[in-house]
Protein backbone atom coordinates (compact mmCIF):
# COMPACT_ATOMS: atom_id res chain seq x y z
CA UNK A 1 0.00 0.00 0.00
CA UNK A 2 1.97 3.51 -1.36
CA UNK A 3 0.81 6.93 0.24
CA UNK A 4 -0.74 7.45 -3.30
CA UNK A 5 -3.32 4.23 -2.96
CA UNK A 6 -4.49 5.77 -0.06
CA UNK A 7 -6.03 8.57 -2.22
CA UNK A 8 -9.55 8.19 -4.38
CA UNK A 9 -9.23 6.53 -7.70
CA UNK A 10 -8.79 8.98 -10.50
CA UNK A 11 -9.12 6.08 -12.84
CA UNK A 12 -10.70 2.59 -11.52
CA UNK A 13 -10.71 -0.18 -13.83
CA UNK A 14 -12.24 -3.79 -12.93
CA UNK A 15 -12.51 -6.83 -14.80
CA UNK A 16 -11.00 -5.48 -18.38
CA UNK A 17 -11.00 -8.30 -21.02
CA UNK A 18 -10.30 -8.30 -24.51
CA UNK A 19 -9.56 -10.79 -27.48
CA UNK A 20 -8.28 -10.49 -30.64
CA UNK A 21 -10.41 -13.80 -32.32
CA UNK A 22 -8.53 -16.35 -30.16
CA UNK A 23 -6.08 -14.27 -28.72
CA UNK A 24 -7.03 -12.50 -25.01
CA UNK A 25 -4.88 -9.34 -24.86
CA UNK A 26 -6.25 -8.62 -21.20
CA UNK A 27 -7.88 -10.79 -19.28
CA UNK A 28 -10.08 -9.43 -16.32
CA UNK A 29 -7.55 -6.92 -15.24
CA UNK A 30 -8.17 -4.96 -12.36
CA UNK A 31 -6.08 -1.47 -11.74
CA UNK A 32 -6.98 1.89 -9.44
CA UNK A 33 -4.83 4.82 -10.32
CA UNK A 34 -5.13 7.33 -7.45
CA UNK A 35 -6.02 10.57 -8.22
CA UNK A 36 -2.84 13.43 -8.32
CA UNK A 37 -0.59 10.07 -9.03
CA UNK A 38 1.81 9.18 -11.93
CA UNK A 39 1.19 5.39 -12.86
CA UNK A 40 3.83 3.44 -15.04
CA UNK A 41 2.78 0.28 -16.22
CA UNK A 42 5.33 -2.01 -17.25
CA UNK A 43 5.11 -5.12 -19.13
CA UNK A 44 7.27 -7.13 -22.36
CA UNK A 45 6.28 -6.81 -26.02
CA UNK A 46 2.94 -7.82 -26.75
CA UNK A 47 1.57 -8.15 -22.91
CA UNK A 48 -1.31 -5.65 -23.79
CA UNK A 49 0.39 -2.53 -22.71
CA UNK A 50 -0.92 -0.84 -25.62
CA UNK A 51 -4.70 -2.80 -25.84
CA UNK A 52 -5.04 -1.66 -22.31
CA UNK A 53 -4.12 2.63 -22.67
CA UNK A 54 -6.21 2.42 -26.13
CA UNK A 55 -9.43 0.73 -24.21
CA UNK A 56 -9.35 3.74 -21.39
CA UNK A 57 -9.14 6.42 -24.30
CA UNK A 58 -11.86 4.50 -26.32
CA UNK A 59 -9.59 3.60 -29.28
CA UNK A 60 -10.52 0.11 -28.75
CA UNK A 61 -13.62 -1.32 -27.86
CA UNK A 62 -13.29 -3.87 -24.73
CA UNK A 63 -15.56 -7.31 -24.87
CA UNK A 64 -16.18 -7.34 -21.01
CA UNK A 65 -15.48 -5.02 -17.48
CA UNK A 66 -15.69 -1.23 -16.47
CA UNK A 67 -14.06 1.77 -17.03
CA UNK A 68 -13.84 4.44 -14.17
CA UNK A 69 -12.86 8.28 -14.66
CA UNK A 70 -14.23 10.16 -11.60
CA UNK A 71 -16.39 7.32 -10.76
CA UNK A 72 -18.13 7.25 -14.10
CA UNK A 73 -18.05 4.66 -16.29
CA UNK A 74 -16.34 5.36 -19.48
CA UNK A 75 -17.38 2.20 -21.15
CA UNK A 76 -21.25 2.62 -20.78
CA UNK A 77 -20.92 6.57 -22.64
CA UNK A 78 -22.35 7.81 -25.66
CA UNK A 79 -19.91 9.17 -28.16
CA UNK A 80 -20.71 12.95 -27.48
CA UNK A 81 -20.16 12.08 -23.69
CA UNK A 82 -17.41 10.66 -24.33
CA UNK A 83 -15.76 13.49 -26.08
CA UNK A 84 -16.46 15.68 -23.06
CA UNK A 85 -14.32 13.19 -20.73
CA UNK A 86 -11.55 13.34 -23.53
CA UNK A 87 -11.06 17.15 -23.29
CA UNK A 88 -9.69 16.60 -19.93
CA UNK A 89 -7.48 13.99 -20.69
CA UNK A 90 -3.84 14.26 -23.03
CA UNK A 91 -2.10 11.89 -24.67
CA UNK A 92 1.19 11.62 -26.25
CA UNK A 93 1.89 8.96 -28.35
CA UNK A 94 4.54 6.57 -28.87
CA UNK A 95 5.50 8.03 -32.50
CA UNK A 96 4.85 11.57 -31.50
CA UNK A 97 1.43 11.05 -33.95
CA UNK A 98 1.74 14.99 -35.19
CA UNK A 99 -0.73 16.08 -37.89
CA UNK A 100 2.14 16.62 -40.73
CA UNK A 101 -0.40 18.57 -42.72
CA UNK A 102 -0.15 21.72 -40.05
CA UNK A 103 2.83 23.53 -38.69
CA UNK A 104 4.15 23.07 -34.35
CA UNK A 105 1.90 25.76 -33.22
CA UNK A 106 -1.56 24.37 -34.78
CA UNK A 107 -0.60 21.08 -34.08
CA UNK A 108 0.35 22.23 -30.05
CA UNK A 109 -3.11 24.27 -30.24
CA UNK A 110 -5.82 21.81 -32.08
CA UNK A 111 -7.60 20.84 -29.59
CA UNK A 112 -7.99 24.14 -28.15
CA UNK A 113 -8.70 25.67 -31.45
CA UNK A 114 -11.32 22.01 -32.69
CA UNK A 115 -13.34 22.60 -29.31
CA UNK A 116 -13.40 26.72 -30.07
CA UNK A 117 -11.78 27.04 -26.81
CA UNK A 118 -9.30 29.55 -28.14
CA UNK A 119 -9.64 32.32 -31.37
CA UNK A 120 -6.98 31.06 -34.16
CA UNK A 121 -5.60 34.53 -33.96
CA UNK A 122 -4.91 33.78 -30.66
CA UNK A 123 -3.19 30.47 -30.54
CA UNK A 124 -0.03 31.10 -31.64
CA UNK A 125 1.32 33.13 -29.17
CA UNK A 126 -0.66 30.44 -26.52
CA UNK A 127 1.61 27.67 -28.66
CA UNK A 128 4.63 29.60 -28.32
CA UNK A 129 4.15 29.96 -24.36
CA UNK A 130 3.56 26.52 -24.06
CA UNK A 131 6.32 25.71 -26.95
CA UNK A 132 8.19 27.50 -23.96
CA UNK A 133 7.43 25.56 -21.22
CA UNK A 134 8.92 21.95 -22.86
CA UNK A 135 12.36 23.85 -23.42
CA UNK A 136 11.23 24.85 -27.46
CA UNK A 137 12.33 28.12 -29.02
CA UNK A 138 9.24 30.23 -30.75
CA UNK A 139 11.12 29.48 -34.21
CA UNK A 140 9.76 26.12 -33.60
CA UNK A 141 6.46 27.30 -33.65
CA UNK A 142 6.17 27.47 -37.96
CA UNK A 143 8.30 24.29 -38.66
CA UNK A 144 6.64 21.60 -40.07
CA UNK A 145 6.89 18.30 -37.75
CA UNK A 146 8.59 16.92 -40.58
CA UNK A 147 11.05 18.97 -40.07
CA UNK A 148 11.66 18.25 -36.46
CA UNK A 149 14.18 15.48 -34.46
CA UNK A 150 12.81 12.99 -32.46
CA UNK A 151 13.31 14.54 -29.74
CA UNK A 152 11.77 17.48 -30.74
CA UNK A 153 8.85 15.62 -31.52
CA UNK A 154 8.22 14.30 -28.83
CA UNK A 155 8.56 17.27 -26.68
CA UNK A 156 6.15 19.23 -29.56
CA UNK A 157 3.75 15.88 -28.40
CA UNK A 158 4.04 16.38 -24.84
CA UNK A 159 2.86 20.31 -25.75
CA UNK A 160 -0.23 19.06 -27.42
CA UNK A 161 -1.00 16.95 -24.30
CA UNK A 162 -0.69 19.68 -21.75
CA UNK A 163 -2.07 22.45 -24.03
CA UNK A 164 -5.77 22.01 -22.59
CA UNK A 165 -4.68 21.53 -19.29
CA UNK A 166 -5.47 17.94 -18.65
CA UNK A 167 -6.54 16.06 -15.68
CA UNK A 168 -4.97 13.09 -16.76
CA UNK A 169 -2.42 12.67 -18.93
CA UNK A 170 -1.38 9.40 -20.64
CA UNK A 171 2.25 8.33 -22.35
CA UNK A 172 2.89 5.80 -24.30
CA UNK A 173 6.49 4.82 -24.35
CA UNK A 174 7.90 8.31 -24.29
CA UNK A 175 10.67 7.84 -24.58
CA UNK A 176 11.28 4.84 -27.44
CA UNK A 177 13.62 5.73 -30.18
CA UNK A 178 15.18 8.60 -28.02
CA UNK A 179 18.88 8.50 -26.98
CA UNK A 180 19.31 8.20 -23.13
CA UNK A 181 19.92 11.80 -22.64
CA UNK A 182 16.81 12.62 -24.65
CA UNK A 183 15.08 10.16 -23.13
CA UNK A 184 16.11 11.40 -19.14
CA UNK A 185 15.37 15.40 -21.08
CA UNK A 186 11.71 14.02 -21.93
CA UNK A 187 11.24 12.32 -18.69
CA UNK A 188 12.19 15.03 -16.47
CA UNK A 189 9.86 17.48 -18.84
CA UNK A 190 7.01 14.89 -17.79
CA UNK A 191 7.49 14.94 -14.26
CA UNK A 192 7.73 18.87 -14.09
CA UNK A 193 4.88 19.13 -16.02
CA UNK A 194 2.46 16.49 -14.76
CA UNK A 195 3.24 18.60 -11.04
CA UNK A 196 2.79 21.97 -12.72
CA UNK A 197 -0.44 20.93 -13.74
CA UNK A 198 -1.61 18.30 -10.73
CA UNK A 199 -2.58 16.47 -13.14
CA UNK A 200 -3.09 12.10 -12.89
CA UNK A 201 -0.32 10.37 -15.26
CA UNK A 202 -0.64 7.38 -16.85
CA UNK A 203 1.90 5.48 -18.46
CA UNK A 204 3.08 2.48 -20.34
CA UNK A 205 6.78 1.75 -20.98
CA UNK A 206 9.37 -1.14 -21.35
CA UNK A 207 12.03 1.09 -20.23
CA UNK A 208 13.17 0.42 -16.43
CA UNK A 209 15.24 3.72 -16.38
CA UNK A 210 12.49 5.88 -17.74
CA UNK A 211 9.63 4.12 -15.57
CA UNK A 212 11.57 4.97 -12.21
CA UNK A 213 12.22 8.25 -13.02
CA UNK A 214 8.79 9.36 -13.68
CA UNK A 215 6.40 6.73 -11.53
CA UNK A 216 5.39 6.63 -7.78
CA UNK A 217 3.79 3.23 -8.70
CA UNK A 218 4.49 0.68 -10.84
CA UNK A 219 2.28 -2.28 -12.18
CA UNK A 220 3.30 -4.78 -14.08
CA UNK A 221 1.15 -6.69 -16.79
CA UNK A 222 1.38 -9.84 -17.47
CA UNK A 223 -0.60 -12.30 -20.62
CA UNK A 224 -3.33 -9.57 -19.97
CA UNK A 225 -3.56 -9.34 -16.41
CA UNK A 226 -1.38 -7.00 -13.84
CA UNK A 227 0.64 -9.61 -11.68
CA UNK A 228 2.34 -6.85 -9.64
CA UNK A 229 2.09 -3.38 -8.31
CA UNK A 230 4.22 -1.24 -6.15
CA UNK A 231 6.03 1.52 -5.25
CA UNK A 232 8.69 2.66 -7.66
CA UNK A 233 11.27 2.38 -5.63
CA UNK A 234 10.76 -1.32 -4.62
CA UNK A 235 10.99 -2.37 -8.19
CA UNK A 236 14.42 -3.69 -7.55
CA UNK A 237 12.92 -5.98 -4.74
CA UNK A 238 9.74 -6.80 -5.11
CA UNK A 239 10.05 -10.26 -4.48
CA UNK A 240 7.97 -10.98 -7.48
CA UNK A 241 9.98 -13.37 -9.94
CA UNK A 242 8.08 -12.06 -13.07
CA UNK A 243 9.26 -8.38 -12.14
CA UNK A 244 12.63 -9.38 -11.39
CA UNK A 245 13.57 -11.25 -14.54
CA UNK A 246 11.70 -8.22 -16.16
CA UNK A 247 13.77 -5.87 -14.12
CA UNK A 248 16.85 -7.51 -14.84
CA UNK A 249 16.53 -8.60 -18.67
CA UNK A 250 17.32 -11.93 -17.84
CA UNK A 251 16.36 -14.46 -19.92
CA UNK A 252 15.99 -17.01 -17.19
CA UNK A 253 12.77 -17.04 -15.33
CA UNK A 254 9.04 -17.64 -15.58
CA UNK A 255 8.85 -15.22 -18.48
CA UNK A 256 8.87 -17.03 -21.44
CA UNK A 257 9.05 -15.03 -24.76
CA UNK A 258 7.99 -16.73 -27.87
CA UNK A 259 11.08 -17.06 -29.96
CA UNK A 260 12.06 -19.67 -32.69
CA UNK A 261 15.64 -20.70 -32.48
CA UNK B 1 -16.88 -34.57 -53.74
CA UNK B 2 -14.31 -33.20 -51.77
CA UNK B 3 -13.24 -31.15 -54.57
CA UNK B 4 -16.63 -29.93 -55.37
CA UNK B 5 -17.19 -28.84 -51.63
CA UNK B 6 -14.19 -27.14 -51.44
CA UNK B 7 -14.85 -25.04 -54.75
CA UNK B 8 -18.43 -24.24 -53.78
CA UNK B 9 -16.82 -23.79 -50.28
CA UNK B 10 -14.64 -21.15 -52.21
CA UNK B 11 -17.09 -19.43 -54.10
CA UNK B 12 -19.12 -19.21 -51.07
CA UNK B 13 -16.38 -17.25 -49.00
CA UNK B 14 -15.77 -15.24 -51.64
CA UNK B 15 -19.35 -14.05 -51.94
CA UNK B 16 -19.44 -13.58 -48.17
CA UNK B 17 -16.64 -11.45 -48.57
CA UNK B 18 -17.67 -9.16 -51.56
CA UNK B 19 -20.85 -9.18 -49.63
CA UNK B 20 -19.31 -8.50 -46.18
CA UNK B 21 -17.09 -5.51 -47.68
CA UNK B 22 -20.38 -3.86 -49.54
CA UNK B 23 -21.79 -3.94 -46.01
CA UNK B 24 -19.20 -2.08 -44.08
CA UNK B 25 -18.89 0.79 -47.03
CA UNK B 26 -22.30 1.31 -46.80
CA UNK B 27 -22.33 1.76 -43.08
CA UNK B 28 -19.08 3.71 -43.91
CA UNK B 29 -21.05 5.53 -45.91
CA UNK B 30 -24.34 6.31 -43.59
CA UNK B 31 -22.31 7.30 -40.81
CA UNK B 32 -20.08 9.67 -42.77
CA UNK B 33 -23.83 11.47 -43.92
CA UNK B 34 -24.54 11.22 -40.40
CA UNK B 35 -21.92 13.11 -39.53
CA UNK B 36 -22.29 15.65 -42.26
CA UNK B 37 -25.47 17.17 -40.86
CA UNK B 38 -24.40 17.29 -37.29
CA UNK B 39 -21.96 19.60 -36.06
CA UNK B 40 -19.04 20.84 -35.66
CA UNK B 41 -18.99 21.90 -39.08
CA UNK B 42 -15.49 22.73 -40.52
CA UNK B 43 -15.73 25.26 -43.40
CA UNK B 44 -12.28 26.04 -43.41
CA UNK B 45 -11.56 21.93 -44.08
CA UNK B 46 -14.21 21.90 -46.44
CA UNK B 47 -12.58 25.28 -48.47
CA UNK B 48 -9.27 23.78 -48.70
CA UNK B 49 -10.19 20.60 -50.10
CA UNK B 50 -12.73 22.42 -52.36
CA UNK B 51 -9.70 23.80 -53.48
CA UNK B 52 -7.41 20.66 -53.52
CA UNK B 53 -10.07 18.22 -55.44
CA UNK B 54 -11.50 21.32 -57.77
CA UNK B 55 -8.65 23.83 -58.73
CA UNK B 56 -6.25 21.22 -58.67
CA UNK B 57 -7.97 19.04 -61.23
CA UNK B 58 -8.12 21.60 -63.24
CA UNK B 59 -5.75 21.19 -66.08
CA UNK B 60 -6.11 17.48 -65.57
CA UNK B 61 -9.90 17.13 -66.41
CA UNK B 62 -9.66 20.15 -69.00
CA UNK B 63 -6.63 18.28 -71.00
CA UNK B 64 -8.91 15.18 -70.76
CA UNK B 65 -11.99 16.76 -72.47
CA UNK B 66 -10.58 18.63 -74.44
CA UNK B 67 -8.52 15.76 -76.40
CA UNK B 68 -11.69 13.38 -76.13
CA UNK B 69 -14.26 16.17 -77.73
CA UNK B 70 -11.33 16.53 -80.64
CA UNK B 71 -10.84 12.40 -81.22
CA UNK B 72 -14.67 12.22 -80.97
CA UNK B 73 -15.27 14.84 -83.76
CA UNK B 74 -12.94 13.20 -86.08
CA UNK B 75 -13.50 9.48 -85.75
CA UNK B 76 -17.45 10.32 -85.67
CA UNK B 77 -16.52 12.27 -88.80
CA UNK B 78 -14.74 9.56 -90.43
CA UNK B 79 -17.79 6.56 -89.63
CA UNK B 80 -20.40 9.09 -90.46
CA UNK B 81 -19.17 9.75 -93.75
CA UNK B 82 -19.46 6.50 -94.81
CA UNK B 83 -23.20 6.31 -95.33
CA UNK B 84 -23.24 10.51 -95.88
CA UNK B 85 -24.42 11.53 -92.45
CA UNK B 86 -21.23 13.60 -91.39
CA UNK B 87 -23.83 16.98 -90.44
CA UNK B 88 -24.59 14.14 -87.36
CA UNK B 89 -21.06 15.20 -85.89
CA UNK B 90 -21.65 18.19 -83.74
CA UNK B 91 -24.92 16.44 -82.49
CA UNK B 92 -23.13 13.37 -81.27
CA UNK B 93 -20.02 15.06 -80.21
CA UNK B 94 -22.24 17.04 -77.49
CA UNK B 95 -24.77 14.60 -76.65
CA UNK B 96 -21.69 11.89 -76.22
CA UNK B 97 -19.64 14.17 -73.82
CA UNK B 98 -22.49 16.04 -71.96
CA UNK B 99 -23.75 12.57 -71.25
CA UNK B 100 -21.16 10.00 -71.12
CA UNK B 101 -17.35 10.63 -71.75
CA UNK B 102 -17.63 14.48 -69.70
CA UNK B 103 -18.75 12.84 -66.31
CA UNK B 104 -17.14 9.18 -66.89
CA UNK B 105 -13.30 10.90 -67.89
CA UNK B 106 -13.44 13.46 -65.55
CA UNK B 107 -14.75 11.32 -62.97
CA UNK B 108 -12.20 8.31 -63.61
CA UNK B 109 -9.46 10.78 -63.69
CA UNK B 110 -10.31 12.35 -60.66
CA UNK B 111 -10.59 8.91 -59.15
CA UNK B 112 -6.54 8.40 -60.09
CA UNK B 113 -5.42 12.00 -58.72
CA UNK B 114 -7.65 12.44 -55.85
CA UNK B 115 -9.08 8.95 -54.89
CA UNK B 116 -5.53 7.92 -54.22
CA UNK B 117 -4.30 10.98 -52.36
CA UNK B 118 -7.15 10.75 -49.84
CA UNK B 119 -6.78 7.37 -49.23
CA UNK B 120 -2.92 7.69 -49.12
CA UNK B 121 -3.26 10.67 -46.79
CA UNK B 122 -5.76 9.45 -44.50
CA UNK B 123 -3.62 5.92 -44.82
CA UNK B 124 -0.75 7.59 -43.62
CA UNK B 125 -2.29 9.42 -40.24
CA UNK B 126 -4.18 5.62 -39.64
CA UNK B 127 -1.21 3.75 -39.27
CA UNK B 128 0.73 6.85 -37.64
CA UNK B 129 -1.78 7.09 -35.37
CA UNK B 130 -3.01 10.65 -36.33
CA UNK B 131 -6.84 9.61 -36.02
CA UNK B 132 -6.77 8.31 -32.63
CA UNK B 133 -4.79 11.26 -31.65
CA UNK B 134 -7.82 13.14 -33.34
CA UNK B 135 -10.11 11.09 -31.34
CA UNK B 136 -8.26 12.21 -27.82
CA UNK B 137 -8.41 15.49 -28.89
CA UNK B 138 -12.19 15.39 -29.26
CA UNK B 139 -12.53 15.47 -32.20
CA UNK B 140 -14.40 12.79 -34.50
CA UNK B 141 -12.52 11.93 -37.47
CA UNK B 142 -15.25 11.42 -39.39
CA UNK B 143 -16.38 14.82 -39.24
CA UNK B 144 -12.42 16.41 -39.56
CA UNK B 145 -11.53 14.11 -41.80
CA UNK B 146 -14.25 12.50 -43.95
CA UNK B 147 -16.75 14.74 -44.29
CA UNK B 148 -15.22 17.42 -45.77
CA UNK B 149 -13.74 14.99 -48.25
CA UNK B 150 -16.80 13.96 -48.96
CA UNK B 151 -19.04 17.06 -48.95
CA UNK B 152 -16.23 18.92 -51.45
CA UNK B 153 -15.89 16.44 -53.99
CA UNK B 154 -19.92 15.56 -54.24
CA UNK B 155 -19.67 19.51 -55.00
CA UNK B 156 -16.93 20.18 -56.95
CA UNK B 157 -17.28 17.44 -59.66
CA UNK B 158 -20.46 18.59 -61.04
CA UNK B 159 -18.61 21.92 -61.73
CA UNK B 160 -15.55 20.21 -63.10
CA UNK B 161 -17.75 18.30 -65.23
CA UNK B 162 -19.65 21.92 -66.44
CA UNK B 163 -15.86 22.92 -67.49
CA UNK B 164 -15.53 19.71 -69.20
CA UNK B 165 -18.57 19.51 -70.85
CA UNK B 166 -17.57 23.09 -72.56
CA UNK B 167 -14.10 22.43 -73.50
CA UNK B 168 -15.15 18.65 -75.14
CA UNK B 169 -17.27 20.59 -77.24
CA UNK B 170 -14.63 23.53 -78.05
CA UNK B 171 -12.34 20.47 -79.16
CA UNK B 172 -14.89 18.90 -81.07
CA UNK B 173 -15.47 22.74 -82.84
CA UNK B 174 -11.60 22.73 -83.23
CA UNK B 175 -11.41 19.63 -85.53
CA UNK B 176 -14.74 20.29 -87.00
CA UNK B 177 -14.50 23.90 -88.32
CA UNK B 178 -10.45 23.63 -88.78
CA UNK B 179 -9.78 20.01 -89.88
CA UNK B 180 -12.72 18.74 -91.46
CA UNK B 181 -13.77 22.46 -92.68
CA UNK B 182 -17.38 22.67 -91.20
CA UNK B 183 -19.02 26.35 -90.86
CA UNK B 184 -18.51 27.45 -87.94
CA UNK B 185 -21.87 28.85 -87.39
CA UNK B 186 -23.65 25.57 -88.65
CA UNK B 187 -21.58 23.68 -86.30
CA UNK B 188 -22.60 25.38 -83.53
CA UNK B 189 -26.49 25.57 -84.29
CA UNK B 190 -25.82 21.76 -84.71
CA UNK B 191 -24.56 21.87 -81.50
CA UNK B 192 -27.40 23.19 -80.03
CA UNK B 193 -30.17 21.92 -82.08
CA UNK B 194 -30.74 18.52 -80.53
CA UNK B 195 -29.34 19.37 -77.11
CA UNK B 196 -32.00 18.88 -74.26
CA UNK B 197 -31.70 20.39 -70.48
CA UNK B 198 -31.12 16.78 -69.27
CA UNK B 199 -28.30 15.48 -71.20
CA UNK B 200 -26.40 18.26 -69.44
CA UNK B 201 -28.05 17.08 -66.40
CA UNK B 202 -27.83 13.89 -65.96
CA UNK B 203 -24.10 14.59 -66.76
CA UNK B 204 -24.17 16.55 -63.68
CA UNK B 205 -25.95 13.94 -61.39
CA UNK B 206 -23.57 11.81 -62.39
CA UNK B 207 -20.78 13.73 -61.52
CA UNK B 208 -22.07 14.84 -58.46
CA UNK B 209 -22.58 10.85 -57.70
CA UNK B 210 -18.84 9.85 -58.95
CA UNK B 211 -17.66 12.75 -57.12
CA UNK B 212 -19.15 11.16 -53.66
CA UNK B 213 -18.15 7.52 -54.63
CA UNK B 214 -14.41 8.65 -55.19
CA UNK B 215 -14.06 10.08 -51.94
CA UNK B 216 -16.07 7.63 -50.08
CA UNK B 217 -13.86 4.79 -51.39
CA UNK B 218 -10.88 7.19 -50.79
CA UNK B 219 -11.72 7.64 -47.45
CA UNK B 220 -12.77 4.63 -46.57
CA UNK B 221 -9.79 2.36 -48.11
CA UNK B 222 -7.79 4.58 -45.89
CA UNK B 223 -9.64 5.03 -42.79
CA UNK B 224 -9.14 1.10 -42.64
CA UNK B 225 -5.45 0.70 -43.60
CA UNK B 226 -3.32 -1.50 -41.25
CA UNK B 227 0.08 -2.64 -41.49
CA UNK B 228 2.50 0.11 -42.20
CA UNK B 229 3.70 1.53 -45.89
CA UNK B 230 2.69 -1.83 -47.82
CA UNK B 231 -1.11 -1.36 -45.71
CA UNK B 232 -0.93 2.04 -47.40
CA UNK B 233 -0.18 1.02 -50.58
CA UNK B 234 -2.73 -1.69 -50.92
CA UNK B 235 -4.93 1.19 -50.02
CA UNK B 236 -3.96 3.81 -52.54
CA UNK B 237 -4.40 1.16 -55.41
CA UNK B 238 -7.99 -0.50 -54.13
CA UNK B 239 -9.48 3.09 -53.36
CA UNK B 240 -8.80 3.88 -57.19
CA UNK B 241 -9.54 0.29 -58.84
CA UNK B 242 -13.08 -0.02 -56.36
CA UNK B 243 -13.65 3.97 -57.36
CA UNK B 244 -13.37 3.74 -60.81
CA UNK B 245 -15.28 0.26 -61.56
CA UNK B 246 -18.32 2.01 -59.19
CA UNK B 247 -18.01 4.85 -61.42
CA UNK B 248 -18.53 2.57 -63.98
CA UNK B 249 -21.26 0.59 -62.53
CA UNK B 250 -23.26 3.75 -61.78
CA UNK B 251 -22.84 5.47 -64.59
CA UNK B 252 -24.66 3.21 -66.31
CA UNK B 253 -27.38 2.70 -63.41
CA UNK B 254 -28.39 6.32 -63.84
CA UNK B 255 -27.94 6.69 -67.84
CA UNK B 256 -30.43 3.66 -67.71
CA UNK B 257 -32.92 5.85 -64.74
CA UNK B 258 -32.52 9.17 -66.79
CA UNK B 259 -33.06 7.85 -70.35
CA UNK B 260 -34.53 3.98 -70.35
CA UNK B 261 -37.84 3.69 -72.42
Amino acid sequence: MTEADARPPKIRIRGLSKAFGQKVVLDGLDLDVPAGSSLVVIGGSGSGKSVLIKCILGLIEADAGTIEIDGRNVLAMRARERESVNEHIGMLFQGAALFDSLPVWENVCFGLIAKRRLARREAKPRAVEILAQVGLGPEVAELSPSELSGGMQKRVALARAIAARPDIIFFDEPTTGLDPIMGAIIDALIVEQVERLGATAFSITHDMASAQRIADTVAMIHKGSIIWKGPASEIRNSGNPYVDQFVRGSTEGPIQMEVRR
Amino acid sequence: MQGVLAFLGGIGAGLFAILSAAGQVALFALSALWHTVRPPFYPRLLGRQMLEIGYFSLPVVALTAIFSGMVLALQSYTGFARFSAEGAVATVVVLSITRELGPVLAGLMVAGRIGAAIAAEIGTMRVTDQIDALTTLSTNPMKYLVVPRLVAATVVLPMLVIVADILGVMGGFIVGVFKLEFNAGAYMTRTWEYLKFEDVFSGLVKAAVFGFVIALMGCFQGYHSKGGAQGVGAATTNAVVSASILILVFNYVITELFFAR
